[in-house]
């Protein structure tokens, strides 16, 4: 029997804004436990919330960027449920009227390009943090308690692991470039919640869907759904049923593993908010928002290749933070040659972000130091060998033409210079002007190699060859 | 007439409230809440036709604050006030996560 999979992606992303979604407690991380609270935050009797504008607009930024439609009179709903880190016993969400809804993204696996359906947006307040102690005991640390998120639920379109991988890449793009959040799983900023089901292909009705979690990476949701794919179908081909079950994903093996049977459906007896005024958003805010929209990932990819002359791969590989993706444009707009700052970016760049586990923006390197390399290189003042050392100066911070000035590595190819020093070792090495005209090759890769020595590795090699071909020839 | 609650779904309430009654209150409370719904059923009978769901008391639109970060300072006085704490922590017992949501 064959089967086609089903996978449904919850994604929850964390606002970069200063303050909380429904208190002016600051949001900001690596404070002491408990410092960014206040009576909001601790859920005191009395206390009103109150809706921070930067959030719904950041909403609208994140809605906007996958293309859904805004809800244009949203209100606020509670989702009851009791926990430590959850002071009120209530979260206060959007159940209702989610701030956007039927919005979708564009993936593309193995050249193929499909659209995947987003079915909702919302926006709501974090919960607080819980530190388990082994002797019985809890820690809570409500700083995140109240951090503004959007959770993203996506429409039944996803059809296989690679599809999941492909459709997080896209979203934490699209999400990042409009800035409204870091989107780092690593940090928490990005979340993701999956559920998988199976059926036998024709069915017209959907399986028991399993969900899974502690999914740490875009490559753990990978692997875990792909595990969790090969297991019902072999319990389905054996007789077996799907449970309605919550199953961990173990890093270690690459296996799921059961959590709990859910019985039942979740009961949050989602109300109203009483307590926060409902919101309007008008076409003249949807608009002023709109207007102010960066470009789009895949609209700079476009332009990469159009405009540029980029190839498919390495404009997609530049767009894949907007650090990047703006450090090349900037690096381009002061001169420098798009496709060797490209090849830069991509490969010396990359290299040292990954070698010392740093981010762009957290380097010395400038766009304006890069396009420095750059240009001299271009322009032949520096051979490619002596940009290795250059470039190691942009990563300290150091202007390049100053530096190659300092260290005297200057290309030499000027001819009048080049010429006196050719004639040298040409009436040197008599020897390799015989091989030469005997038409062995070799000879003209020693008397490079001489030239290079006597000019200690500064003279322009293409130059060089160009003149000693031209002497060799008029002797 | 059949009713509109029964002991089971009080129980099913009671539990994610995290309270417990014994069988003499859960008798009291299921008639108790068949009389709030009776309450109810006649609330809607009204007619509402044309009115829209109201979600807030207040008939304020787009009330809203500006994104301005002001900490209050007040973590020492709010964990004076929690029951336990432990280096800035509030101390709880260990719970396990039954919502199997732990957002």
């Amino acid at each position: 029997m064959n089967f086609e999979t089903t996978i449904g992606l919850e994604v929850h992303v964390e606002l970069k804004t200063n303050s909380k979604i429904f208190s002016p407690s600051p949001v900001q991380f690596g404070s002491e436990p408990n410092a960014n609270t206040n009576v909001i935050d601790w859920g005191y009797p009395g206390v009103l919330p109150s809706t921070n504008k930067g959030v719904v607009e950041d909403g609208i930024k994140a809605a906007l960027a996958l293309h859904a439609e805004i809800e244009q009179n949203p209100h606020f709903d509670r989702k009851n449920y009791f926990y430590p880190d959850n002071p009120k016993a209530y979260q206060i969400s959007q159940s209702e009227t989610p701030l956007a809804h039927d919005g979708w993204i564009e993936i593309e696996v193995d050249g193929e390009k499909k659209k995947i359906g987003i079915a909702e947006m919302h926006i709501e307040e974090d919960a607080g943090k819980n530190t388990h102690s082994p002797n019985g005991f809890s820690f809570v640390d409500l700083n995140r308690q109240g951090t503004p998120l959007i959770e993203i639920v996506s429409k039944p379109d996803i059809t296989s692991p690679d599809e999941a991988y492909a459709y997080l890449e896209a979203l934490r793009q699209r999400i990042q470039f409009t800035g409204v959040s870091d989107v780092k799983m690593e940090e928490g900023s990005m979340r993701v919640d999956v559920n998988i089901s199976i059926r036998p292909i024709g069915s017209d009705k959907y399986g028991t869907k399993t969900e899974l979690k502690n999914l740490n990476s875009f490559n753990y949701v990978r692997k875990g759904l792909a595990f969790e794919e090969q297991r019902q179908q072999r319990v389905l081909m054996s007789g077996g049923t799907i449970g309605q079950e919550t199953r961990r994903y173990d890093e270690a093996s690459g296996q799921t593993i059961l959590m709990r049977v859910k019985e039942g459906s979740d009961d949050y007896r989602y109300f109203p908010e009483p307590d926060l005024p409902v919101l309007e958003i008008s076409d003249d805010w949807i608009n002023e928002i709109k207007a102010d929209m960066p470009e789009m990932p895949s609209n700079r990819r476009d332009r990469y290749v159009n405009e540029l002359g980029l190839k498919e791969y390495d404009a997609m590989v530049l767009t894949q933070t907007k650090e990047m993706s703006d450090f090349f444009e900037a690096a381009v707009a002061k001169g420098a040659d798009a496709k060797m700052t490209a090849n830069y970016l991509m490969g010396d760049v990359n290299a040292y972000l990954n070698d010392n586990q740093v981010d762009l923006q957290d380097t010395k390197l400038t766009p304006e130091n890069l396009a420095g390399m750059v240009k001299l290189i271009d322009d032949g003042t520096i051979s490619t060998k002596m940009a290795k050392k250059v470039f190691k100066a942009i990563t300290n911070g150091e202007e390049p033409a100053s530096y190659v000035k300092e260290h005297g590595l200057v290309q030499l190819s000027d001819p009048a210079q080049l010429q006196p020093i050719i004639d040298e070792v040409l009436a040197n090495n008599e020897q390799s002007i015989e091989d030469f005209k005997n038409g062995k090759d070799r000879a003209v890769g020693y008397l490079v190699g001489q030239i290079m020595k006597q000019t200690h590795g500064q003279a322009n090699p293409q130059v060089v060859n160009q003149l000693l071909m031209k002497s060799l020839k008029a002797l | 007439m059949a009713s509109k609650i029964d002991e089971q779904q009080v129980k099913h309430v009671a539990s994610l409230a995290k309270l417990q009654f014994d069988d003499d209150q859960l008798g009291k409370f299921t008639t108790q809440l068949e009389s709030i719904i009776d309450l109810f059923e006649t609330i809607d009978k009204v007619d509402t036709t044309g009115v829209k769901p109201m979600t807030s008391a207040t008939d304020q639109v787009n009330a809203m604050r500006e994104d301005i970060a002001v900490n209050s300072n007040q973590r020492e006085a709010l964990l004076n006030n929690a029951p336990d704490t432990e280096e800035g922590y509030i101390k709880v017992p260990a719970i396990i996560d039954e919502s199997g949501d732990g957002e």
